[in-house]
């Protein structure tokens, strides 16, 4: 089978032999946080000029140039969707514009990271890592939610996150971080799912086939699968059921994680009908199997640095991130990290990831670090000599280019909803608006029936999506000519027709139209009967928002 | 919520308004490939039925049944309408139309993943990192599919699930999803039809620009995308999703209570949901409306098989009642209409399961020996392919072992799909059809 990925073998890893070498000369094999530290004395600039460094290096070992930096439009609208998870608004893009600072670029990233939208944005993100968008029986979306809200919030360092999600205990509202384990918990499994969920999400490995039998194609051993399993095998759920007072049935209450007592290890068969056992062990540690609280053993394991080395969910959840900016990370898939898959950008991710630890796992910070990076700012156009450069034909990243990627479900709500003004009007608090948004987001959810309690979306560039787009009550509120819309407020204030019209241009597309957009727009317009004008600018607003533009994030 | 109200009204006023707006051309290019001209679609048009079993479905307590192992289990084999093959005692209904299917009895795979598992039974190829290769239906759609002018609704319809991407082949040939009752949610309203005509002009003129920037190839998929979707908005053969109506110019009648029932529909129409119970057999009857207005690819799935537990009792007594009247209906109505020979129908999940009996009186994934289920299509019906050994653990020696690429196979031999056709990737790698897979030479003899 052909399942080596030829990008491994590309030009660009000759740099990165040769650098690793260097390291190991040094005496380790990977930079340790200190080290990190030492070499960048830790603030964000030099660390994005290592990236912009490095990254350019690969332009030059495959004979590219990248292309050129992005308009201030494109990079507005980009910026906001991947930090804030939504379109900039008008005013939002007219200020960026005018604003004529040299470092405009870096005070916005500051600003989105503070704001509420960051927080909303990255619970969203974090809440459909964990439990999904179909939210799985007997656990609470809102425990979750809450749990992530807190912590972007509060900015808390995401080992602590972790810990919290793989430790937690208790009550799945009281303490929202349990939610993660209900989640995997759907089958009496002896914690098989948890544990493939875990290595894949926060461990960037995908140990799901070794329950079986060893990995045919990296390092994983079927032994392994089960000794991080024997971590997991404490946990136990617990389903309350109460009476209702009405109808006097037994109802669903709340559900909880619990720790029982197990301390033996673990047993698992060969595929040749041996069987075997296996104790708790992570990275070469074994913990007592007669420890009080093995998930707790764990969760120190997990951001141990004994050993020098940059922990594993750090790097993990470094590329993650990489790929949620760029739309490809160093390793594809994001989640098969190891030697059989090699990064694209090894030093990148080392550096990023040593990094990351050495600020203490802040994750406001390392998003700051790679927004500001060169590449980040590129526009989404080929270049004349980076043709090459074409992830989606699965060629390796070269990151010469910003990659188109396609807005998420819960980005294009948001987006038409601050297009279309409805965010103005301010019904409802944070959970009315989040109900809202789940119960718009489960036409697209189709839930595969089974252990991995796996789920896809029906929603990226498919026809149900462009119904939904054409057709749904969501769109015809974002055209809305009623009182209080966008069209109803631009086209009832003062102001000449060819100004309101760049506004729709603006508002949808974050960006002024080209002068002889506006002039076939204003044909168009022109064709409509006189007392149907303003169908006419709902009709250009819908084709606005229903444009490729609209929908992708480049 | 009766969708697609007025239906008739759809394509020949749509296209009237086409032709009188003011600024049409940019519409029409748009819509270029658009038939005005709705004509029927032959009725011996060829077609697959897959039946996806999403789960991973125990075969060895259905299609290949052990008595006498200590992996055996409860049930018993019973005699079917094809001499010498037996199924199990709880698909008597299917065993009486036997006679018209296949069973596959060695199928050995590798991928015990579900994830994994569902991508190379649909596409023949494992996972790749940097390709992503198309589901069969995908395929059909794009050999077969994209030929059939006539056709203006998506030509790979998945009822009731979610599986499969059409990958290099382009969104155009990716399943359009619907639920087991055949409603399309965001259907246009009066309103929203009637000014579609102008929308659409506006629409091609703001993306042009985007589509000529240099960006890759999603600008212009997503254009793609949305042709299939006014074109289907607008189509007559919306009919085909809605059993209760009738279409003599589409050979479409309104579906009687005695076909409902035989394919187990609920009474009053109400769908069970996607994938489960009841919602099966509806999922199988749309899948029959679909294909006699020429959609050559339906896949409608059914779930519930990761029987990790108990899975006698669950498969006795919920999976395969349902199953088995699924099944069973679809084989006589086909047979009836004479639709048979030119529908091939193929039943498959993941992967198989474990021969051994767990603990929990359940089976685990398991994919090195297993049966699919392959029939109609004009193929050499009533027999068993292959075998397993008396354990059921392994393929039996003297047995040839199938891939996935050979079911695929055969179903393009059956629907007249060079076997030698090559696709090509993004990156200009060929790839072979079914991943070079042959068809079962005992099937197409």
């Amino acid at each position: 089978m052909n399942f080596v990925p030829r990008w491994t073998m590309r030009k660009l890893n000759t740099s990165a032999i040769c650098l690793t070498a260097m390291f190991t000369l040094a005496g380790a094999g990977q930079l340790s946080a200190d080290e990190a530290a030492a070499v960048s004395d830790s603030t964000a600039l030099s660390t994005v000029e290592f990236i912009n460094q490095k990254i350019e290096q690969g332009y030059k070992d495959n004979e590219i140039s990248p292309s050129e930096v992005a308009s201030d439009e494109e990079w507005v609208r980009r910026v906001h969707l991947d930090i804030v998870g939504r379109i900039p608004s008008l005013e939002e893009v007219n200020a960026f514009i005018e604003d004529e600072s040299p470092r405009k670029k870096s005070v916005l990233i500051d600003q989105l990271v503070d704001s509420q939208d960051y927080i909303r944005n990255f619970t969203t993100i974090w809440t459909n890592n964990c439990i999904g968008r179909g939210t799985p029986r007997r656990v609470s979306r809102n425990g979750m939610e809450k749990f992530f809200r807190e912590a972007f919030a509060k900015n808390r360092p995401w080992d602590d996150i972790v810990v919290d999600l793989v430790t937690g205990e208790g009550h799945f509202e009281e303490n929202g971080a349990v939610n993660y384990i209900l989640a995997q918990m759907q089958l009496n499994d002896e914690a098989v799912q948890l544990t493939a969920k875990t290595t894949k999400l926060f461990l960037g490995m995908q140990v799901q086939c070794t329950q079986c039998h060893n990995h045919p194609f990296n390092n994983w051993q079927q032994a392994q699968f089960w000794e991080f399993n024997s971590f997991f095998r404490q946990v136990r759920k617990v389903d309350h059921r109460k009476t209702d007072p009405n109808t006097g049935r037994q109802v669903d209450d709340y559900s909880e994680v619990v720790t029982r007592d197990f301390n033996g290890p673990v047993y698992f068969e060969k595929r040749s009908g041996l069987m075997q056992v296996a104790f708790p062990i992570y990275e070469g540690k074994a913990i007592e199997p007669d420890a009080f609280d093995r998930r707790k053993e764990f969760g120190k394991l997990l951001v141990s640095t004994d050993n020098g080395e940059t922990p594993i969910i750090a790097k993990a959840f470094v590329n993650r991130m990489w790929a949620h900016f760029f739309g490809y990370g160093f390793t594809r898939p994001v989640d098969d990290m190891g030697p059989h898959n090699a990064p694209s950008h090894p030093e990148v991710l080392d550096r990023l990831s040593a990094e990351f630890v050495s600020t203490g796992y802040d994750v406001k910070k390392l998003i700051k670090t790679i927004a500001n990076t060169a590449a980040y700012s590129l526009t989404s156009k080929f270049g004349e000599d980076n043709m090459v450069d074409n992830p989606a034909a699965g060629e390796v990243p070269l990151f010469s280019h910003m990659y188109v990627k396609s807005m998420q479900a819960e980005q294009l709500y948001d987006s038409l909803i601050v297009a279309s003004n409805a965010h103005k009007s301010g019904k409802g608090g944070w959970d009315e608006q989040e109900k809202q948004r789940n119960r718009w987001m489960q036409q697209f959810v189709v839930a595969f029936d089974n252990d991995e309690n796996d789920e896809a979306t029906t929603f990226n560039g498919t026809i149900p999506q462009a119904l939904m787009m054409m057709n749904s009550e969501l769109i015809e509120k974002a055209v809305s000519i009623d009182r209080g819309s966008f069209l109803f407020e631009t086209f009832s204030s003062p102001g000449v027709e060819s100004q309101k019209m760049q506004d729709l241009y603006v508002a949808a597309l974050s960006r002024r139209p080209t002068r002889s957009e506006m002039s076939k727009a204003q044909q168009m317009v022109k064709a409509y009967p006189a007392n149907m004008r303003a169908n006419a600018y709902q009709d250009l607003f819908w084709a606005l928002l229903n444009s490729n533009e609209f929908i992708f994030i480049h | 919520m009766p969708i697609w109200n007025n239906y008739g009204m759809g394509r020949r006023h749509f296209m009237q308004h086409m032709a009188t707006a003011a600024a049409t051309i940019p519409a029409m290019n748009f819509l270029s490939h658009v038939q005005a001209n709705s004509s029927t679609v032959k009725a011996n048009n060829k077609a697959c039925i897959l039946m996806w079993m999403s789960g991973g479905p125990p075969t060895i307590d259905i299609w290949d049944l052990k008595p006498g192992s200590k992996n055996g289990g409860e049930f018993k084999p019973i005699d079917t309408a094809a001499p010498g093959v037996q199924i199990s005692e709880h698909m008597p209904e299917t065993a009486k139309v036997f006679d018209n299917l296949n069973v596959v009895r060695s199928m050995s795979t590798r991928e015990a993943d579900h994830g994994r598992g569902r991508y190379y039974m649909h596409t023949g190829y494992v996972p790749n990192p940097t390709v992503t290769h198309p589901t069969f239906g995908s395929v059909v759609s794009y050999e077969i599919g994209r030929h059939r002018k006539a056709l203006e609704i998506p030509s790979f319809v998945s009822i009731g699930g979610g599986s499969g991407q059409a990958g290099f082949l382009g969104m155009a040939h990716a399943p359009f999803v619907v639920g087991s009752d055949g409603q399309i949610r965001n259907a246009p309203s009066q309103e929203a039809k009637d000014r579609l005509p102008n929308r659409l002009d506006m629409l091609a003129a703001v993306e042009s620009n985007f589509i000529k920037s240099q960006r890759g190839e999603l600008p212009q998929a997503h254009k793609d995308v949305y042709a299939n979707a006014v074109n289907l908005m607008t189509s007559r053969q919306m009919a085909a999703f809605n059993v209760n109506k009738a279409d003599a110019a589409l050979g479409l009648e309104a579906e009687s209570d005695a076909t409902k029932a035989m394919y187990n529909m609920p009474a009053g129409g109400g769908g069970m949901g996607m994938g489960g119970g009841n919602g099966f057999g509806q999922s199988l009857l749309l899948a029959r409306r679909l294909v006699q207005v020429g959609v050559p690819f339906v896949e409608v799935d059914l779930g519930g098989w990761d029987l990790h537990n108990d899975v006698f009792n669950t498969l006795k007594n919920q999976r395969l009642p349902v199953l088995d009247r699924g099944i069973s209906a679809l084989v006589t109505d086909l047979k009836q209409r004479n639709m048979l020979d030119d529908v091939t129908i193929v039943w498959m999940g993941e992967f198989g399961r474990t021969p051994r009996i767990n603990q929990n009186t359940g089976r685990d994934h398991w994919a090195a020996s297993w049966s699919t289920m392959i029939g109609g299509g004009g193929l050499k019906n009533g027999q068993a392919i292959g075998a397993t050994d008396a354990d059921g653990t392994r393929v039996a020696d003297n047995s040839k072992a199938y891939l996935p690429g050979d079911i695929w196979a055969t179903v393009a031999h059956a629907m007249g799909i060079p076997l030698e056709t090559v696709h090509t990737s993004k990156r200009g790698r060929p790839m072979k059809l079914a991943n070079g897979g042959s068809p079962i030479q005992e099937l197409i003899g």
